[in-house]
């Protein structure tokens, strides 16, 4: 069964040290919720563990094997659903879809983004250019993208934004699904999503600030101390 | 359908739906080039020895137009991170997009010259040479105009500083293109000028894709 760890992991946005040392691990069916205030690498963790974004330290893994030694494969088990929609203002919304789905592989893709959109509660927007979509819609859209391209791992930087409330207790049903058919899932949010059983991760036990500000001012004393 | 072509086919929809790039460029181009008889005078002796010179530019000028867009809108979506996290090669997803803006912008402008060469009174012997050097070479002016558009993804001015970039590149493919034309007018051998313009070609073929790939991974991370 698979395992998806990280360890040491440090990232560097700008010269800015966003985090370091973090450690992750999720099993089969795992759920690891992300926390910390604004600005603590919530998105910049998803983003590395999806291979957008190098870490400046440490390793993904995957079942043991770095995920550096064929990114082409970690690639393949990603689904990343992140702050921007990729609606296309002039395709339907099942042209949307099905295009993301056909990248990924599916062999009936118009199909597969019927019924996406059938399970998320919005069959009705199929035939609608993207530009008429709400946020709301185009958001549902987005997460319909999940069960059109089928991934072992679902990367979701914030997914119920825009969200009415059926649509999150919808959405919690099926990341339930994904989990109890082995999947894993990684998720940040501000507001309550349900995860039974899933794991949190607080992103400022790790964020450099503390440690640096203690170190500098240790070091203050020292120099005051010479004179 | 391979996952080249549905990129393909999706842009082609895209340009078709939008219906804006594709015109422009040609519209851009076909008045362009009508501007000069007002410039230079309507002497056909004239327009016929700049004729070759004329086309070529008015075609890098208006492939240069709508280049600034081919990843533009899908760096802004949110598109473009997903095409960089499929299973497509960024590689194919540069060259797939480029051959879209090829077919929508480039083709038109290779249709529309021979009008315009006979509009400026250029020598009928030139007019196969015209079409075949722009068959080659739009391609080119494609190839590299997506390098450019890569690299200035998400930059402040983005189209303006492209010109800057690309035009400089885009100098041999204007040698040998209206060169041809000119040696196959005066009736010598226009070969020597395509076999240059085609290698350049193949060069451009694999080594724009991956530097194009190369400069997007930048602009997601």
């Amino acid at each position: 069964m698979p395992v998806f760890a990280g360890s040491e992991l440090t990232c560097l946005r700008g010269d800015r040290l966003v985090f370091t040392g973090l450690e992750f691990r999720i099993g089969p069916g795992g759920a690891l919720v992300l926390l910390g205030p604004n600005g603590s690498g919530k998105s910049s963790l998803l983003r590395v563990m999806a291979g957008l974004l190098k870490p400046l330290r440490g390793t993904l893994g995957w079942d043991g094997v770095a995920v550096a030694e064929d990114p082409d494969l970690h690639r393949s088990r990603v689904q990343y659903v992140g702050h921007l929609d990729a609606v296309k203002p002039v395709l339907t919304a099942v042209e949307n879809l099905a295009f993301w789905a056909a990248l990924a592989g599916a062999a009936d893709p118009a199909a597969n983004a019927r019924a996406a959109l059938d399970r998320l509660g919005v069959p009705h927007i199929a035939g609608v250019p993207g530009r008429y979509l709400s946020a709301g819609q185009k958001r549902r859209l987005n997460l319909a993208r999940l069960l059109a391209a089928p991934a072992a791992l679902w990367l979701l930087d914030e997914p119920t934004v825009a969200l009415d409330r059926a649509a999150i207790a919808l959405f919690e049903g099926l990341i339930a699904e994904h989990r109890a058919q082995g999947g894993m899932v990684v998720l940040s949010t501000h507001t309550d999503i349900a995860t039974p059983g899933g794991e949190e991760l607080h992103l400022d036990d790790f964020t450099p600030y503390a440690d640096d500000e203690e170190a500098g001012s240790e070091d203050y004393e020292e120099e005051g101390a010479v004179p | 359908m391979s996952r080249f072509l549905r990129l393909v086919a999706r842009d082609l929809r895209l340009a078709l739906r939008q219906g804006s790039d594709a015109t422009i460029a040609v519209m851009f181009f076909v008045l362009c080039v009508v501007l000069f008889p007002f410039g230079v005078g309507p002497e056909p002796n004239i327009l016929a020895r700049i004729a070759a010179g004329v086309i070529w530019v008015a075609a890098l000028l208006a492939s240069l137009l709508s280049l600034e867009r081919l990843f533009q809108t899908d760096y802004e979506d949110g598109s473009l991170e997903l095409l960089s996290l499929s299973s497509l090669p960024l590689e194919a997803a540069v060259l797939a997009k480029t051959l879209a803006h090829w077919l929508v912008t480039g083709v038109p402008l290779i249709v529309a010259a021979p009008l315009l060469a006979v509009l400026l009174n250029m020598d009928a012997e030139g007019f196969g040479v015209l079409v075949l050097t722009l068959t080659l070479g739009t391609p080119i002016l494609s190839l590299i105009g997506a390098i450019g558009a890569a690299l200035t993804l998400g930059a402040r001015r983005g189209g303006v500083l492209l010109s800057l970039l690309i035009l400089p590149l885009y100098i041999p493919v204007l040698i040998f293109g209206a060169g041809a034309i000119d040696a196959a007018i005066n009736g010598l051998t226009p070969r020597p000028h395509l076999l240059l313009l085609a290698g350049i070609l193949a060069a451009a073929l694999p080594l724009a894709p991956w530097a194009g790939a190369a400069a997007l991974r930048q602009a997601v991370e």
